[in-house]
């Protein structure tokens, strides 16, 4: 017996049953197998892999798992794409701004509970996000004025390994304050799930998320369209020196760029963290580059982008995440969960650099 | 050793012959000298001169060709993965080392250029972000499959056995004096590396050093004089992988276990910050750098652990958080500063020598 004759065996599949050649054809017996009459043949041995997977209530939920991951993702990928639209650099640290807030928010609220136990979860949320939220944004200031800002004529490999090493200070610093530990995030929402759809849930958190990211995202659209900053935002994206011409003080619409993205990353930083139930010093880290891959995905440089990018990888990590077994014949479980990101990544820079809705031409090394 | 030689700043052109002997003598004699302290330091020298050849790979690849490579730790991790797969109990295979380095090298090989092909036509940050996330996806494969025995790793790993000569065994000479394992290490690795540094030499001024040089400065003017930009970069990968994974198969048979923890984002972030603290394209530059980022953590652990127990009576600071600070601040500052790094590559020519050339020409 051939050795991938033992793969199909081991699936508890008879696979000489399915392998000889017809009589009288001359279609080696592994071709025969891949033959599209044969889909049905592969269905089943996808099915027998894990057939309990396979319901519908799994599909939908895994849908809105992966709306609820995919809108905080956009919310990070705004301030991605924003920065890279009008600096062309990617900011490493942004990831580390949303672990920044998500830790001083889990602080002031700890601290919260502890002072005055007869504060509403309600005011205790408000108070902490109203905290994190001037922490971060003075945080992303300071870092564009102490660190981007000097190299910005710099040659192209320095500003994007000082926000390498940027992240990591950031990292640094939590870790110096806060150590290593997983801190949980006090459970400042109603932990009991609601069920829309029978077999289906989404908790009170994840409406929240969902709630806040789109008024946050309109906002912005609103913000950059339609008042005279966004303006000069987009006039400063189009091109620096014109738009100083034209009486727009780009340092200062750069400056409110990085404190308008830093305060989503805050925001976005808080519903990670109370969405998982816990904080610590690395976990900006990973939603850092699957949002910037979100934004590479939606077309870097583009708002609208950022929003279709985040919730596109959101629901192809989650879906994905709870498929790969059976789509890999077991190989693959949901550990590799983070893959998908990269992978998705790659393809898109490969295959259409300038995103699903980018028009941006992506080479500007 | 000329090439070596060479690197010192300052003092080595001045009087090149003595500076000559200075690292001649410091690079031959320093294990003995650590051994005096400890020999714990003779290990970090070990590490250091891991790190020497990793930063030498990804200064091939990063400081000549120009590409920012971000998940270089991955082939590190491929060769020293090759290791544990032919040389321990875990495959219940013991190949020589002649065989695996070797096979470590030619699949880190492969890797990059596995990593080469797809992002061929991606450039600086881009190409900086997939890489990222090729290392992480090497390392999340070697922590989830069955394979590589997952989080834990493979313990037991075969130790660098050359012709009969079993490095990790302490070599008795008299009754009273032994030469200790450490240091045999030590003076290997110092071959490969001393091995290295004469072929980076020598592939810098080559035909192909000059190609990935043209590459860097200008992509498209490199395409127009005729230089096949596709095979150089692919080249460039490989050869920088194989760097890579002889070193990892090198630090797979000196720790005797790998395990996915030792190649982290982080990992690849250091030797990157080594290559661009010493000087990206200058090979001094770079083992400077990699001497120096390798050995000043470890300085810091034995001096700065006390002195935070003398003044506040508790480890503040512990010694990984001040690696990391150390790092971080190090790339940051070198940015803002020095962006050519500590000991800048010199241009072949500059500006004012090829303006004087040209008029030459003309009159």
């Amino acid at each position: 017996m051939q050795p991938w004759l033992h793969a199909y065996a081991a699936l508890g599949v008879d696979a000489k049953s399915l392998i000889l050649p017809r009589r009288g054809s001359s279609i080696p017996a592994r071709l025969y197998l891949l033959a599209p009459s044969d889909a049905l043949v592969l269905y089943n041995l996808l099915t027998q892999v894990t057939p309990t997977l396979n319901t519908m209530e799994t599909l939908l939920q895994q849908i809105v798992n992966g709306l609820v991951v995919g809108s905080v993702y956009a919310l990070v990928a705004l301030g991605y794409t924003m920065v890279y639209g009008i600096l062309g650099l990617i900011n490493f640290a942004h990831g580390d701004v949303l672990m920044v807030g998500a830790l001083v928010a889990l602080q002031v609220a700890a601290y919260l509970q502890n002072t005055w136990p007869g504060l509403g979860t309600t005011a205790i949320l408000l108070i902490s996000l109203g905290a994190a939220v001037p922490v971060c944004m003075l945080m992303g200031y300071t870092i564009e004025r102490a660190a981007y800002r000097r190299l910005r004529n710099a040659p192209r490999l320095a500003p994007l390994i000082t926000a390498i090493g940027m992240s990591f200070l950031l990292q640094t610093l939590a870790m110096i304050i806060w150590g290593r530990a997983y801190h949980s995030f006090p459970p400042l929402f109603p932990t009991a799930p609601l069920q829309p759809i029978e077999g289906v849930f989404i908790t009170p958190v994840q409406v929240t998320i969902l709630v806040a990211s789109a008024v946050l995202m309109v906002a912005l659209v609103l913000l950059v369209n339609k008042t005279s900053l966004g303006r000069a935002m987009r006039a400063t994206a189009e091109n620096h020196r014109v738009a100083s011409l034209m009486g727009v003080d780009t340092n200062k619409i750069i400056s409110t760029t990085f404190i308008i993205g830093s305060g989503l990353a805050a925001v976005a930083g808080v519903m990670i963290s109370s969405n998982y139930g816990v904080a610590h010093y690395s976990m900006g880290f990973m939603p850092g580059l699957k949002a910037f891959t979100a934004a590479v995905l939606g077309g870097i440089g583009n708002l609208g982008g950022a929003m279709v990018g985040g919730i596109v990888l959101g629901l192809v990590e989650s879906i994905g995440a709870g498929y790969i077994e059976q789509l890999s014949f077991g190989l693959l479980n949901s550990s590799y969960q983070d893959i998908f990101a990269f992978v998705i990544l790659g393809i898109v820079l490969i295959f259409r650099p300038t995103g699903l809705l980018g028009e941006r031409v992506s080479d500007r090394a | 050793m000329n090439e070596l030689a060479q690197a010192i700043p300052y003092f080595g052109s001045r009087n090149p012959r003595v500076a000559r002997g200075i690292v001649l003598a410091l690079m031959l004699l320093a294990p003995l000298l650590a051994g005096m302290i400890g020999n714990t330091w003779i290990r970090v020298l070990d590490a250091a001169l891991l790190y020497v050849m990793l930063a030498l790979g990804l200064n091939l690849v990063v400081g000549f060709a120009g590409l920012l490579d971000l998940g270089y730790i991955a082939f590190y991790a491929v060769g020293a993965y090759t290791w544990g797969f032919l040389a321990s109990p875990h495959m219940g295979v013991h190949l020589p080392f002649w065989i695996v380095l070797p096979a470590g090298a030619g699949l880190a090989a492969m890797a990059g250029i596995l990593l080469g092909f797809p992002v061929l036509r991606l450039r600086g940050d881009y190409l900086a972000i997939v890489t990222l996330g090729f290392g992480e996806i090497v390392r999340i494969f070697m922590g989830n499959l069955n394979v590589t025995n997952g989080p834990q790793g493979i313990n037991m790993l075969d130790s660098l056995n050359i012709f009969g000569w079993d490095v990790s065994r302490n070599i008795q000479i008299t009754e009273s004096f032994q030469i200790n394992a450490l240091t045999s290490f030590y003076y290997v690795f110092l071959l490969f590396v001393v091995g290295s540094v004469i072929v980076m030499r020598r592939l810098q001024i080559s035909r192909i050093g000059r190609g990935w040089a043209a590459i860097r400065d200008d992509e498209l003017a490199a395409k127009a004089i005729g230089i096949n930009t596709r095979n150089m970069k692919l080249l460039a990968f490989a050869m920088g992988a194989t760097f890579g994974g002889v070193s990892g198969g090198l630090f797979g048979s000196f720790q005797g276990f790998v395990s996915p923890e030792s190649f982290t984002l982080l990992e690849s972030i250091a030797v990157l910050t080594m290559v661009v603290f010493g000087g990206m394209g200058n090979l001094g530059g770079v083992i400077v750098g990699a001497v120096a980022l390798s050995l000043l953590p470890e300085v810091l652990r034995y001096i700065a652990l006390p002195i935070q127990q003398a003044i506040f009576g508790k480890v503040l600071l512990d010694p990984e958080v001040l690696r990391m600070l150390l790092l971080s601040l190090a790339m940051i500052f070198m940015m803002l500063i020095r962006p050519a790094g500590l000991l800048p590559a010199n241009a072949r020519y500059s500006r004012e020598e090829l303006v004087k050339g040209l008029k030459e020409k003309q009159a």
